[in-house]
């Protein structure tokens, strides 16, 4: 009987508690974003901020009129931080790097993880083991050799170069594997009895049903790609080949290297365009993003 | 494999083609290539090279300079992995629990994901900026003289803030879709059977979550080892050797710019095989982890 009269108690303090909880779990989210949103603010206060004021004052508390001009001299101004180099054409390079890695390994990793799939291979777990090995050994341990290899192939600043040796890696590959076991196998049966070739099944059947884990892994490899650094700095010498992100490093040397007004509004214009196209797909592609993101560690 | 399949035998070879080929020369071939190198001791003017077995090893085993720098990376590895798996996991609770805004909170606190190591390490050279940073302002407020690029432990203090805050929304995307996938009829259950919030995470919650934290622990000692270069590369750039550096970090700085193909070599290979050490632990606990669910 008290545990009755327990129960009718219990409401009001539950309510009363969700209210505080709530409350502290909003304050830590907005926290959370400020501080995530907080370097990018700063970014932006000294790219519209006269130079001399930065590096008078650092970054101030109001915004300044200088964002256009810092933008018109980023990007298409040649001077400063790399010579006969435009923030316009590190901008192609950026999004060669990043289309060119994202379409050349979903092409490539469909073809791969479909031969392994749905042949009957003599070879092929010999073939499973020479492609997925290469997901235990990331890029940066083997750099030196690769660099070496690229360089007697004679690739040295050029797209095939920067961005044929980021592909030996099988992420793609083992994802689309993934994602074709999970079809079912009537299809294939169905497809065969009406006579439907394997290139036909391919591209007519497979290709479409696999649209959201193409529009997921683009997303991915996209942002991967565009993102590379260290691969870009080594390969590319020649600064019409520089991507923005590589670019960065210069960056860094010419502001503090140098005895002038270090110009910060417009490496910060360029830092910024460096990070906004992946951002922008990220937000706007989020739930594939995720989907394809979380589901990639099954 | 019980898989339908097609018959044709020259296609698949085909499929196969260009990947093969690809990681054959990308991939083999240069691991070969360290590897081997790694036995060699390379003229720094390019005049051939010698065989010196495994000098190259027992040189790296005998210098301070390399146990320094492994010691840094343990110490960076393990501060860089904790703070960015305890941040998300918080965040993450956090914004499966709040009904208003979910979306907004979700979008404002991944969208760091996309930011490139070198540019989140350009944006720590601004904050802690030596004269005017407004972090370094801020430590400077508590008595603290911040001195990026100078002092050892605040360049790796920069170091380690500037990478957990690349790498919390990693986390936390994966957190949070761990938490949305857990049923609402266990969340039920654990309601009834435990009345305080913080019993039911830990009782429940953080058990159910333990697969998805130990993926993300590998992902993140991955992350703290690899993909810290460009973060690394920026803040400590060009500055004298005693810099706070990890593992990786030295490899380039060796072969590249020391010229010492052979010791970088060997260094490869001994971060090869502590990333083979490492996967073939991660594919142990996944086999586990069917236990789990």
């Amino acid at each position: 009987m008290a545990d009755i009269s327990l129960s009718t108690a219990t409401p009001v303090i539950p309510r009363r508690r969700f209210l505080w909880s709530t409350l502290v779990d909003h304050a830590v989210l907005i926290t959370g974003a400020l501080i995530m949103f907080f370097p990018l603010l700063v970014m932006l206060q000294t790219a519209s901020t006269p130079d001399i004021e930065t590096m008078k004052y650092g970054p101030g508390l109001y915004f300044g009129d200088q964002l256009d001009d810092n933008f018109r001299k980023a990007m298409f101004e040649a001077s400063g931080f790399s010579g006969a180099n435009t923030g316009l054409s590190m901008f192609k390079n950026s999004l060669i790097l990043g289309l060119g890695f994202a379409i050349g390994k979903i092409v490539i990793g469909m073809m791969a993880a479909y031969a392994i799939v749905y042949f009957r291979l003599r070879f092929a777990t010999f073939a499973f083991w020479l492609i997925f090995t290469t997901l235990l050994l990331p890029l940066e341990v083997r750099i030196l050799p690769s660099y070496e290899i690229t360089q007697k192939l004679g690739l040295l600043n050029t797209y095939t170069g920067l961005i044929v040796p980021l592909i030996a890696s099988a992420t793609a590959t083992f994802f689309f594997r993934q994602f074709f076991r999970s079809v079912p196998e009537e299809l294939v049966e169905a497809a065969r009895i009406d006579g439907a070739g394997p290139v036909k099944f391919f591209i007519d059947i497979l290709v479409p049903l696999s649209q959201t884990m193409i529009a997921a892994m683009f997303i991915i490899m996209f942002v991967y790609g565009w993102n590379q650094y260290l691969w870009p700095t080594m390969i590319t010498t020649d600064e019409g080949m520089y991507t923005l992100v590589r670019g960065i490093k210069r960056i860094v040397q010419v502001l503090q290297g140098g005895n002038e007004i270090p110009e910060y509004g417009r490496a910060n214009v360029l830092a910024i365009i460096a990070v906004l196209p992946p951002v922008a797909i990220v937000i706007f592609f989020q739930s594939w993003f995720v989907k394809g993101l979380t589901e990639s560690d099954k | 494999m019980k898989r339908a399949g097609f018959a044709s035998r020259w296609l698949p070879i085909l499929l196969l083609v260009p990947q093969l080929s690809i990681i054959l020369v990308f991939f083999y071939w240069p691991a070969a290539y360290a590897v081997k190198s790694s036995f060699y001791l390379q003229d720094p003017f390019g005049f051939g090279q010698t065989f010196v077995g495994l000098e190259n090893y027992s040189s790296l085993a005998d210098s301070a300079e390399y146990l320094r720098v492994t010691n840094f990376t343990v110490v960076f590895t393990v501060l860089v992995t904790f703070f960015s798996l305890a941040l998300a996991l918080l965040l993450a609770v956090k914004a499966d629990k709040v009904i208003r805004g979910a979306k907004s909170y979700r979008t404002l606190l991944m969208w760091v994901y996309a930011v490139a190591p070198p540019v989140a390490g350009y944006m720590g050279l601004i904050l802690f900026n030596q004269r005017w940073g407004p972090l370094t302002e801020l430590f400077g407020m508590f008595g603290w003289e911040f001195n990026l690029r100078a002092d050892y432990f605040d360049t790796a203090f920069a170091m380690v803030v500037v990478s957990v805050w690349k790498q919390v929304p990693v986390n936390f995307i994966f957190f949070l879709s761990g938490l949305q996938s857990i049923p609402k009829s266990v969340r039920e259950a654990a309601l009834i059977d435990n009345r305080s919030a913080s019993g039911r995470f830990w009782d429940v919650t953080f058990p159910l979550l333990a697969p998805t934290g130990f993926f993300l622990l590998i992902i993140n000692i991955t992350y703290a080892l690899f993909d810290t270069f460009g973060v690394i590369d920026t803040l400590v750039k060009g500055e004298p050797a005693n810099n706070p550096m990890t593992l990786v970090y030295k490899v380039y700085i060796d072969g590249f710019r020391g010229n010492d193909l052979g010791g970088s070599s060997a260094q490869s290979v001994v971060l090869m095989l502590l990333v083979l050490a490492l996967t073939v632990f991660q594919f142990r606990m996944v086999e586990k982890r069917i236990h789990y669910t």
